[in-house]
């Protein structure tokens, strides 16, 4: 049986890492409430503003911008925004498996791929897994601005614009609520039509001042809005996932403890029995 | 009973209103608008001005937006802003000093200020004036 005094320094240890994980449960909680109010604040903006594309992309405008131009698939890009730290369970292993799941698929129609990383973890995979990282940003804060990200999104912008890319896929994940987030993967350009019968029919807006003019102010706005939000929502999921990640690690802590407490108790008396029934057949013995 | 139409007012930072209207007041780029339930599609810039909605039953809000798109279905309005707030929010001081503050600076003629941003930032500060003058003649 194990000693006592190994046993006692494990639990030691085992108290102190509860500590640091009980912590940082408490840290990611409080900075949960504040990323998930910036979340739930720009969201409105980002889903109205994607269903106006929608109908726009429905609409059959006089002016068609690159943007809204379907063109055949040559090569894809993916904006994957990852997080900076670790330590928040599954979150990006899951969105990273479903990114390289896509890949795949393109893969097997022989289309390739780049790739615009937001975040330190998404770098890291990718560097050992391979793929054509055209722009990387990490140390994203945790109230990002549009101005800090919109660097590395121009250069897959500029990609698609010069006809490199024939499609770019936003990757991030969606918050649903602090137990679940979902990995989701939605095409940010030629812009999505939404799906409404209503809208199949031939119609188009008037414009106030010039089509243009007007489509070109709401598109870059569009993914503006939609990489920010991304990214914000992103936040959100990181702490909400660590804050689990760190409940879970703090009560796994104090099963172990508890656990070992028994042994150690175990190992105590029974050096206790040993030493008495010693004495007792020692003094027998004389 | 009038007929409504579904409009929502968003900016970046938060939905301040969803409902249904009779009618929407808004400062286009090239001019007022004023939308009714069942207009034909229309997608607009808005100016630096006040929103005004005509609410179920007559009863009117007004907010304020500082730019932004317009979008016009037959069954919905959406409104854009780059931001906005109600009209009651704004404070009038605030805005009364940062437009003098702007003037000054336009009357001023050193080269090193931004002429096109203080132009805007002017604009901003005396249509945020307007729609607090469209509060209170509503009130009185």
């Amino acid at each position: 049986m194990a000693n006592a005094k190994e046993l006692r320094k494990q639990i030691g240890s085992i108290k102190n890492t509860q500590k640091i994980t009980s912590a940082m449960e408490m840290v990611a909680a409080s900075k949960m409430r504040k990323a998930q109010e910036r979340m739930a604040k720009g969201r409105p903006y980002s889903d109205h503003i994607r269903s106006v594309i929608g109908h726009v992309a429905n609409a059959s405008p006089e002016y068609h911008h690159q943007f809204m131009v379907e063109r055949e698939v040559k090569r894809v890009g993916f904006i994957v925004i990852t997080t900076d730290k670790g330590l928040c369970g599954g979150l990006n292993v899951n969105l990273l498996k479903k990114v390289v799941g896509d890949i795949k698929t393109w893969s097997e129609q022989d289309i390739e791929y780049d790739l615009c990383l937001i975040g330190n973890k998404g770098a890291q995979f990718f560097r050992s897994y391979g793929g054509n990282v055209v722009a990387a940003s990490s140390h994203v804060s945790e109230s990002p601005q549009v101005s800090d990200l919109i660097g590395s999104i121009k250069v897959m912008l500029d990609a698609f614009e010069e006809g490199k890319v024939d499609k770019i896929y936003l990757a991030n994940n969606v918050f649903v609520n602090t137990m679940t987030q979902t990995p989701t993967i939605r095409q940010l350009v030629p812009l999505d039509a939404e799906e409404d019968e209503g809208m199949k029919h031939r119609w188009d807006y008037i414009y106030e001042p010039d089509a243009r003019q007007l489509i070109e102010g709401l598109v870059t706005r569009f993914i503006e809005s939609q990489v920010y939000q991304g990214v914000v929502e992103n936040v959100a999921c990181e702490q909400a996932a660590k804050m689990i990640a760190m409940k879970s690690a703090t009560d796994n802590a104090g099963d172990l403890i508890d656990e070992l407490q028994l042994i150690m108790n175990n190992a105590r008396q029974a050096a206790i029995t040993q030493e008495l029934s010693e004495i007792v057949s020692g003094a027998a013995a004389v | 009973m009038a007929s409504t139409v579904f409009c929502s007012i968003v900016s970046a930072e938060q939905e301040i209103f969803a409902g249904q209207v009779e009618m929407v007041v808004a400062s286009g780029t090239i001019g007022e608008l004023g939308i009714l339930p069942g207009h034909t599609p229309l997608l607009s810039g808005v100016k630096p001005g006040p929103v005004r909605l005509i609410l179920e039953g007559g009863e009117e809000e007004i907010f304020y937006a500082s730019g932004g798109f317009i979008e016009v279905q037959p069954t919905s309005i959406t409104i854009l802003a780059d931001t906005a707030m109600r009209a009651d929010d704004l404070d009038e001081a605030a805005a009364l000093e940062a437009k003098k503050k702007a003037e000054l600076e336009l009357s001023d003629q050193r080269s090193d200020i931004d002429f096109a941003r203080v132009a805007a930032d002017l604009q901003e500060q005396a249509a945020m004036l307007r729609t607090i003058q469209k509060v209170r003649n509503k009130k009185h």
